[in-house]
């Protein structure tokens, strides 16, 4: 390995960076771009559920009722109906996801201290949505009746009888339960994967294109130097890259960072090591400039999305799929970003995921380097 | 270099892409110093035979030594002592002149007291001092391929590779070029310089005519053409020359004839008898002979001679 030609390579690959403004301005408003749409647009939150009421009794306790379900953040009352057929055309108009409608003699049951049914109707055809705002609506009545149970126990023995059981919920790393703090920083471990494989899965492919391999190869220059050479000019904006998802999800999402600065910085160095080799490989193998690009985005794109675990639980894939995952890298830095973001996890713990990377970096550079070789003789 | 003073030498060189026989068992030895010219129709093996060299291609069978080591065996010691251009314009359009040159430089490991030196010799050579700052992709030709040769010889190899280092340069550009290489070869540069314009042969010491992988002739320009002069060569303009060829292939005593030009090469054994013979035949057919003479042969009819006789070899 000689140093000299390392950096040769090194200072070449950076004139190549600079020159191409718009690639590397896409290269940097790629992720920033990617992070926004995913970001807001991956939110699993169900809440602001938009309702319609019925109520045909029109009495004080019905009202009470509507009130319940207008005091939860989870509803959002879009106004009263008259009739069912308007219901019917809100959900086919995809305007509202629920109507709860009360019948006429609602208040009368309640008073009698009989039974009181009221009827939920939901918008099934988002099976999921459907079942959390079910979930929701059930609490918020359950609540409500056990109330009006209390209320009624003590008036009618004069005594004061407190609620049986009462659950005292406390959720941990993400308090707010909300999605973003989710999916936010498994975002950005996916988003570099893509972007740091695409950034170099060009740059071999390119120098057969342009016939300057031949004239490269006809220097001492070794395949290893020209490897890492490379890997080292695009490092430097994968690391921009890093940097700027890093402070979008802060400073953009608020997503809360409570871990260490410096272990997120060594993951991330790893991590984008290995997916650089990775996008060399891919530049050397294939034939075109075009191929590459292609190859590069289907081996990165699919597996980062569906086989990291950001989103879709892992545990709760077919046993075929989960054992894919263990070799697709962003799963590791998904688990070490989150567990940096949300848990501020140290290196005691995230050792292992830290380990395969560095292990898939070297594994990476020696394909890339090998792969290459090849094409010399 | 080796004990026999040879720069490069070839033995049986062989390549076969599958069932193609791209170079096929050539032989030379080349003297320090140099000029030799591979001349050859595109697809001869020029190359193929000129990246064996280099190193870039594994011979198929044979054995060839570039300033002593072997070529099959030792491709990182022969990538130190050769410098080489591609057919293709090798360097990188979006990086300066000086640029390029500091990142050949890098490639080579030129040390770092020579480094300037170097810089300013292959810049004052390509004439390029003054665009240093230039991106390489504002130049034209002529100045591209003279950086390129440039880049080639920032270590000072001993032995060059030029794969058609003049093709879409204008001929002034293409003679400054020349005046280049034999400099080179002044200084002790051994130079193979493949080329397809027969009017760079000449600037040659010595060529090697390469036709379907063979080489059908290797001697210094003048002894080839001497080949040919128990023949003598005639150069004919008439009135319709197509039609004049058909006559002539009935005429005794032409041996051959070949599109030149406007004209008609016509070779024959005996200039006097053919020639009245020949006037004689085209004035009967009404075909009016503009001029009808001896002329010294160029290379370019000693090359197709060549190829002709090889092709009836062949047949």
């Amino acid at each position: 390995m000689s140093y000299r030609r390392l950096r040769a390579i090194f200072v070449k690959e950076l004139h190549h960076i600079v020159r191409d403004a718009r690639s590397l301005g896409l290269a940097l408003a790629m992720p920033v771009l990617m992070l926004m749409l995913y970001g807001y647009a991956l939110s699993l939150d169900v809440d602001r559920i938009p309702t319609l009421v019925y109520d045909q009794d029109q009495t004080e306790a019905s009202r009470d009722l509507v009130r319940q379900f207008q005091g939860s953040r989870f509803f959002d009352i879009r106004g009263f109906v008259d009739n069912y057929g308007a219901i019917e055309r809100g959900v086919d108009r995809n305007r509202i996801l629920m109507g709860l409608v009360i019948p006429r003699n609602y208040s009368k049951h309640v008073g009698a201290g009989r039974t009181a049914p009221v009827q939920i109707l939901l918008d099934g055809s988002d099976s999921n949505t459907a079942s959390i705002a079910k979930g929701y609506a059930e609490s918020v009545v359950r609540d409500y009746s056990l109330e009006l149970r209390t209320d009624m126990l003590n008036r009618r023995g004069g005594e004061h009888s407190a609620v049986p059981v009462d659950a005292r919920l406390r959720v941990w790393y993400n308090s707010s339960l909300e999605s973003k703090n989710y999916v936010v920083p498994g975002l950005m471990a996916v988003i570099l994967m893509i972007i740091a494989a695409q950034l170099t899965s060009l740059t071999i492919a390119r120098e057969w294109e342009m016939g300057t391999m031949e004239q490269l190869l006809s220097t001492p220059l070794r395949p290893a130097e020209m490897v890492l050479g490379k890997m080292l000019a695009y490092f430097a904006v994968g690391l921009t890259d890093a940097a700027i998802v890093v402070l979008v999800g802060v400073f953009v999402f608020q997503v809360p960072f409570r871990g260490s600065v410096p272990l997120l910085a060594l993951s991330t160095c790893v991590f984008l090591f290995g997916t650089l080799f990775w996008g060399i490989f891919i530049s050397t193998a294939a034939k075109t400039q075009l191929q590459a690009y292609q190859m590069g985005l289907l081996s990165t794109f699919l597996p980062g999305l569906i086989l990291s675990g950001f989103v879709w639980a892992i545990e709760s894939m077919p046993k075929v799929i989960q054992a894919i995952t263990y070799i697709v890298p962003a799963r590791y830095f998904v688990t070490i970003v989150k567990g940096i973001f949300l848990k501020g996890a140290g290196i005691r713990v995230l050792w292992g995921e830290l380990a395969f990377l560095a292990l898939y970096a070297a594994i990476m550079f020696i394909l890339a380097t090998r792969k290459l070789s090849q094409k010399l003789v | 270099m080796n004990g026999n003073g040879w720069a490069v030498e070839i033995e049986d060189l062989v390549k076969t892409f599958d069932s193609f026989v791209a170079v096929d068992h050539v032989s030379m030895q080349v003297r320090k110093g140099e000029i030799l010219g591979f001349l050859g129709p595109n697809g001869a093996g020029k190359s193929t035979t000129i990246r064996m060299l280099c190193g870039l291609l594994t011979p198929t069978a044979g054995r060839a030594h570039v300033s002593g080591f072997d070529v099959g065996t030792q491709p990182e010691e022969i990538r130190r002592t050769i410098g080489y251009m591609s057919q293709k314009f090798s360097l990188y359009d979006d990086l300066t002149v000086e640029e390029n040159i500091d990142f050949f430089a890098g490639m080579y490991s030129v040390p770092r007291e020579r480094r300037a030196e170097r810089k300013d010799y292959v810049l004052a050579m390509a004439n390029l001092t003054e665009r240093r700052r230039a991106l390489t992709r504002t130049l034209s030709g002529g100045w591209k391929q003279r950086l390129a040769l440039g880049c080639a010889i920032l270590h000072d190899p001993p032995v060059l590779f030029l794969d058609e280092p003049t093709s879409g340069v204008d001929p002034i550009a293409r003679r400054a070029f020349w005046r280049l290489i034999h400099d080179l070869a002044e200084t002790g540069h051994t130079i193979f310089v493949s080329t397809h314009y027969m009017d760079e042969a000449e600037y040659c010491h010595r060529l090697a005519l390469m036709y379907r992988g063979k080489v059908i002739a290797l001697g210094p320009p003048a002894e080839l053409k001497r080949g040919l002069t128990s023949h003598s060569l005639l150069h004919l303009d008439s009135s319709d020359p197509l039609e004049t060829m058909r006559v002539l292939e009935s005429v005794a005593g032409v041996l051959d004839v070949a599109v030149f030009g406007g004209g008609l090469h016509v070779v024959v054994d005996d200039v006097e008898a053919t020639s009245e013979r020949v006037r004689q035949a085209l004035a009967g057919r009404g075909i009016e002979v503009k001029r009808l003479e001896q002329i010294e042969p160029s290379m370019e009819d000693v090359f197709v001679a060549m190829i002709e006789a090889e092709e009836r070899k062949a047949a």
